[in-house]
């Protein structure tokens, strides 16, 4: 059960991890432009919170990742981030505890389902969240906890 | 010089799964080496998809995706016989494209 102290404080969470991604500030921009060194960059959380005032993403069953409840190896944990919402424009995975928290941002057109699986690291267990955002800006977000037992015993 | 992608794509239904192994290090810049120097950052950083040539998709990617990375998604309205290409650049500007046909 999630009360809604929880929501918000995963959502307050998401919004610094984005803020600190650089994402808030350029979703306007084209996101298929060039990479976007300083979002993969980021890593604190204090810069987050200036930037705050953006739209905080808000938790959507609408979109869901998907992943290990264990993973054993922290270097190949395979996750996957999906949305069944309309007008979907970019999707990404973020591992709040990595170095830097965004992993990889998919920009969608509409010829592609907004469906993807890939392989990321992580450095230690973690919530991994993974965030939609809409034409309009809106930003919505699923969270999952995925811990990591590098070369431990697997249990 | 890097080595080729291997790449799948089969339709089922209106649309086809695409499946995607790159061959890449994906150093992230946080390891060092034997005598204590980092191992400087060497991923892949954008990745795009093109469907008989038209763009359906773009990513950008982080040095936390795994090495070799593997990269699966769906692309609606593709047939078999269609032409699926995959282009990745790392942040050395090497570059590679590789092209599938759909089955």
């Amino acid at each position: 059960m999630t009360t809604r102290r929880q929501v918000l404080s995963h959502s307050a969470t998401v919004a610094a991890l984005m803020a600190s991604a650089g994402l808030l500030p350029s979703m306007a921009r084209a996101q298929s432009g060039p990479f976007n060194a300083a979002a993969f960059e980021a890593k604190n959380m204090a810069d987050a919170l200036k930037a705050f005032g953006s739209a905080a993403p808000t938790e959507s069953k609408e979109v869901t990742v998907t992943g290990p409840d264990i993973a054993e190896n922290g270097a190949v944990v395979p996750v996957g981030v999906s949305t069944t919402m309309a007008n979907v424009k970019q999707v990404m995975i973020l591992v709040e505890k990595n170095p830097s928290a965004l992993v990889a941002s998919f920009a969608v057109t509409p010829a592609v389902d907004a469906n993807f699986q890939t392989r990321v690291k992580m450095g230690q267990s973690s919530n991994v969240y993974a965030v939609a955002i809409t034409n309009d800006g809106k930003a919505f977000f699923a969270q999952k906890e995925v811990k990591v037992t590098l070369g431990g015993c697997g249990g | 010089m890097a080595d080729p992608m291997r790449i799948r794509a089969q339709a089922a239904g209106d649309k086809a799964t695409v499946r995607v192994l790159m061959s890449h290090e994906m150093e992230t810049g946080q390891r060092k080496d034997a005598s204590g120097k980092v191992i400087p950052a060497w991923h892949i950083t954008t990745v795009a998809a093109q469907l008989n040539g038209k763009e359906v998709m773009t990513a950008q990617w982080g040095p936390a995706v795994s090495k070799n990375p593997y990269l699966q998604f769906n692309i609606k309205g593709a047939k078999a016989g269609d032409k699926v290409a995959v282009t990745w650049t790392d942040n050395k500007g090497d570059k590679r494209t590789d092209e599938a046909t759909v089955s």
